[in-house]
């Protein structure tokens, strides 16, 4: 606007504050990894070319997909939409739901995931070795008016065949994760302005689609953020499910390899190596799901921002 | 503007002894209230005296305790069985609200969706209109509060009073047979105001049903058929403007009506140091007669020099 004269100061022109101490960590670090690069490339023991030979082996590939990737996507489809409706509950009038899903969280919270696993592996085939889907106390009931115990059972599960599969596995991790997202949900409905339900109200929507339209959208900007964390401990929680014991599991593959060949770091390095290429795609989709769910809040002010455009300094102008 | 011809027809909102108590302590004791069809009922009253309760008692965002409320016939949130009252479900209940708009304090507006998504949104979801009839619909009453050209901007782009315009415009896109505006400049710079104004003024002018709680005097005035006045949970006076407002004749209303005044005249001095106009204030000191800018740029006709006549 004005021109630089003798009594008016200019253009700033000073010099930067200096910070000695990150050239010294600069320094530091450099070193360390140095050392650590020097180390993985000199040191035959980690033979990188047998860690990159193991991760695609067929059984570890198996185990990637079967065990670890569909235990994880498995596991995360049961906890999200079990612990949105554990939140919905926790945040209900009906005093009944709210104390189950109180129960439900303090329960699965408290179990470590090894023990769960273990119990639902080894324990569920001990207690009920087929279970009947029906209705409580049919059986008897139709004992007792002369019904054959087929005409009362809606499905029948065997469950000591199914101990060993997946889906056992699946449904421990997916019942616990739930627990925790329970709380996460619940956080992040518990964000979302008490008026935006009102206003759906008000346009004539109901409780449930209120929650599903207007609440849960927005709740989601809370929610997507810890429930990437979970995800990627969901990962490397299904290393756990060996316990239950289920075989088809990268890192059960890939120890069985090392243990078999001796060559331990190569194997557990390529483990390693797996759950590092799939949590950095977890990584890209979380912040994906995170533009998807911020939309409309944050910086999108495209034109100058909401101040300049009142006073009417931004332009824009009339039509 | 309706006359007293219409005062013979059935209501579309009448309120009998409507009570309503928030943990014991009783907040409304006993309102009565009749709009008919066309009429601007504006209520009055000062800060705690229940005018923001008994409006969400009109489309059941409250539960009442005593009393009665029918909208255009219905009885709200009951069905009377012969004297015995059976609460309605959640669902009827959603049912009897499409009827009914509401505009809010804090416009209360889908901060996901953009302008247009959020006038869309109930007559498609609740409504099942089909997706290009509810744009065609939308964009048009969009045009009508004068943001025509605002329509794909999200709500943190709008200025207050261009937020508000959006709402008033969801709130008709259901094609309610009556209105309710709970202090909806309130939360506005003020010189954000008179947009507001025009667009209910114009609201009214079509014969819009409508119960406002506010604080501006002038609209009431110029616009109500009605002024109720409240405090401390009862109707204390009601009337036409010009009784209530300029010839009160209870010592509350009158304390009431100095501080407001109070208030008004130490607002406009504020807008017109803001605004750096002495002359845009007299007579109507937010613009209120002025209709929206088209293009939504209200909010900067008070910088500009063209509205200093
Ligand atoms: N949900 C609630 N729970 C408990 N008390 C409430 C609730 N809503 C309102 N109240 C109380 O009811 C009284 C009336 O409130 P209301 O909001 O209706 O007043 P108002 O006339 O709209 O006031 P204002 O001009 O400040 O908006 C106040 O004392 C308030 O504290
Ligand atoms: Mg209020």
């Amino acid at each position: 606007m004005s021109a630089e004269t003798a009594d008016r100061p200019g253009r700033i022109d000073a010099r930067p504050v200096r910070h000695p101490g990150r050239y010294v960590a600069i320094v530091v670090i450099a070193v360390i990894v140095a050392m650590m690069v020097s180390s993985a490339v000199t040191n035959a023991n980690w033979d990188w070319s047998f860690a990159f030979q193991i991760m695609k082996f067929k059984p570890v590939v198996n185990g990637l997909w079967r065990g670890t990737i569909v235990g994880t996507v498995g596991a995360m489809v049961i906890g999200v939409v079990l612990g949105v409706i554990l939140a919905i509950m926790r945040l209900s009038d009906n005093p009944v739901l709210r104390g189950v899903a109180a129960v439900y969280v303090w329960f699965f919270r408290s179990i470590p995931r090894l023990v769960l696993l273990v119990m639902f592996g080894t324990g569920l085939g001990y207690l009920y070795p087929s279970v009947s889907l029906g209705i409580p106390f049919a059986e008897q009931l139709g004992h007792f008016i002369g019904l054959s115990a087929d005409a009362t059972t809606v499905g029948h599960i065997d469950v000591a065949h199914l101990s060993n599969s997946i889906i056992i596995g699946i449904l421990g991790l997916g019942l616990s994760e739930a627990a925790y997202m329970a709380e996460i949900a619940r956080a992040g409905i518990q964000s979302v302005d008490q008026g935006q339900r009102e206003a759906a109200q008000a346009l004539g929507m109901s409780a449930g689609k209120s929650m599903r339209r207007v609440v849960l959208p927005q709740a989601m900007r809370v929610i997507v953020p810890p429930t990437g964390n979970e995800t990627l401990a969901m990962v490397k929680d299904t290393s756990l499910l060996s316990a239950i014991p289920i075989s088809v599991e990268l890192f059960f593959q890939t120890e069985r390899i090392g243990s078999t060949t001796f060559k331990i770091m190569p194997a557990i390095m390529a483990a390693v190596l797996w759950y590092l290429i799939i949590c950095s795609i977890l990584a890209v989709v979380q912040s994906f799901l995170e533009r998807k769910f911020g939309r409309g809040i944050g910086n999108q002010r495209a034109d100058g921002g909401l101040r300049a455009r009142m006073l009417g300094l931004a332009g824009g102008g009339p039509r | 503007m309706t006359t007293t011809d219409t005062q013979h027809d059935l209501p579309i909102v009448r309120a009998l002894n409507v009570t309503k108590a928030f943990h014991g302590n009783e907040v409304l004791k006993g309102i009565d209230l009749d709009v008919h069809q066309g009429q601007v009922v504006c209520l009055l009253g000062p800060s705690g005296s229940g005018k923001t309760t008994f409006l969400r008692c009109i489309n059941q965002l409250e539960t009442i305790d005593g009393g009665r409320v029918w909208v255009d016939g219905d009885l709200m949130g009951y069905d009377d069985r012969d004297g015995q009252l059976y609460r309605l479900t959640e669902k009827r209940i959603a049912e009897q609200r499409r009827e009914i708009g509401m505009v809010f304090q804090r416009f209360n507006l889908f901060p996901h969706k953009t302008a247009v998504e959020n006038v869309m949104e109930a007559p498609i979801h609740v409504k099942g209109v089909d997706k290009k009839t509810a744009r065609a619909e939308a964009l048009a009453l969009l045009e009508r509060v004068g943001l025509g050209d605002h329509c794909d901007h999200f709500p943190a782009q709008l200025s207050g009073g261009q937020q508000q315009r959006v709402a008033i415009a969801r709130a008709l896109a259901m094609k309610p047979k009556l209105m309710l505006f709970d202090e909806p400049t309130s939360a506005l710079d003020p010189e954000l105001v008179g947009e507001v104004l025009a667009v209910m003024r114009e609201l009214a002018r079509d014969g819009m049903t409508m119960v406002v709680v506010t604080h501006e005097m002038a609209f009431a005035r110029g616009v109500a058929d009605k002024v109720v006045f409240m405090d401390g949970g009862v109707v204390v006076e009601s009337g036409a403007p010009r009784d209530v407002i300029d010839h009160p004749q209870h010592e509350r209303t009158k304390s009431f009506l100095r501080r407001v005044h109070a208030e008004e005249e130490h607002r406009v001095e504020a807008v017109t140091a803001l605004v750096g106009l002495e002359g845009s204030a007299d007579g109507d000191p937010k613009g209120a007669g002025q209709p929206p800018a088209p293009d939504g740029a209200a909010g900067r006709a008070g910088t500009s020099s063209s509205d200093v006549d």
